[in-house]
């Protein structure tokens, strides 16, 4: 088994906050990150596919195809948008590096028809990251 | 496919700079030279550390976090930063007076440290010593037996 991995990146806004909660308690728990107007990150996707490599091609799947559907499931979704507002898929969620993680699993999943979708991970900064993978997948792919 | 059918991590980075010496009592000066070439230069030396933490959990659906990062930072900075940033590893952490302070060392130690952390469970630690150097521990797992 081989693994691939295509890396994107886009900008969005969000900020966090819970509507079940006192404007106090999202103070205490989001911090900074609750901020009214919202703030914004350079997202980072990683996203790795594993498969067997076609004896034809010799690929895993189309570089090209993985581009096309990274442009259509998520830059087209999210990239200058606002993750609170304008992605329906997150709605009624707190869009965290976990939460969105999970929503690109969910679009790409059944897109991807050659190889597996194996591995999500986004970088919300350098220093903050969710990764995504199928449970009881290991890291390795095998 | 459902939520539950994945296994989400949190990752975070923190950096920290230190400075260490690879030697070992148990060699001679001659053997501890050979061993650790100029990492055994007698004054030590140091690098910018960056250390990977992953945890997994319950993603809370009130916060949509696995673990808060106030919480990790704070337990992170109490725990391993403090005692660890601008030290040096041989004379200023307990755990390496004997061990050598090996990178592959450290996380065994980070790790054991970070595997307190009550909010969520602890997957792995991951160091770069440097750019070109990282080391990875996931606890005593297959494969990883130490």
């Amino acid at each position: 088994m081989v693994l691939l991995t295509r890396k994107i990146e886009f900008s969005a806004s969000h900020l966090y906050h819970n509507p079940n909660l006192s404007a106090e308690e999202n103070r205490r728990i989001f911090g900074k990150c609750n901020n009214p107007h919202g703030h914004g990150h350079n997202y980072t996707l990683e996203v790795t596919v594993s498969g067997e490599p076609d004896p034809v091609t010799g690929m895993v799947l189309d570089l090209k195809e993985l581009k096309e559907i990274l442009e259509r499931e998520v830059m087209q979704r999210m990239d200058h948008r606002h993750l609170n507002y304008e992605v329906p898929e997150l709605a009624g969620q707190i869009p965290t590096c976990e939460n969105i993680a999970q929503v690109i699993w969910k679009l790409l999943e059944p897109r991807i028809t050659q190889g597996k979708l194996h591995h999500v991970r986004l970088y919300e900064s350098p220093d903050l990251f969710a990764d995504c993978y199928r449970n009881g997948a290991s890291r390795a792919g095998n | 496919m459902k939520n539950d059918a994945l296994h989400v991590e949190l990752g975070r980075r923190y950096h920290f700079a230190a400075s260490h010496r690879l030697h070992t009592s148990q060699l001679s000066e001659e053997e501890n030279c050979r061993v650790f070439g100029k990492c055994n230069n007698p004054y030590g030396h140091g690098h910018n550390y960056v250390l990977e933490v992953s945890l997994s959990g319950k993603i809370d659906p009130a916060t949509g976090m696995i673990a808060n990062l106030a919480d990790l930072d704070a337990f992170v900075e109490r725990h391993v930063l403090e005692e660890f940033d601008h030290h040096s590893l041989n004379e200023d952490v307990a755990a390496f007076s004997e061990k050598v302070p090996t990178t592959e060392n450290l996380c065994i130690e980070i790790y054991r440290r970070l595997q307190q952390f009550p909010n969520a469970k602890l997957e792995r630690v991951r160091i770069q010593e440097t750019g070109n150097n990282s080391f990875e521990y996931a606890g005593d797992t297959e494969g990883n037996r130490s």
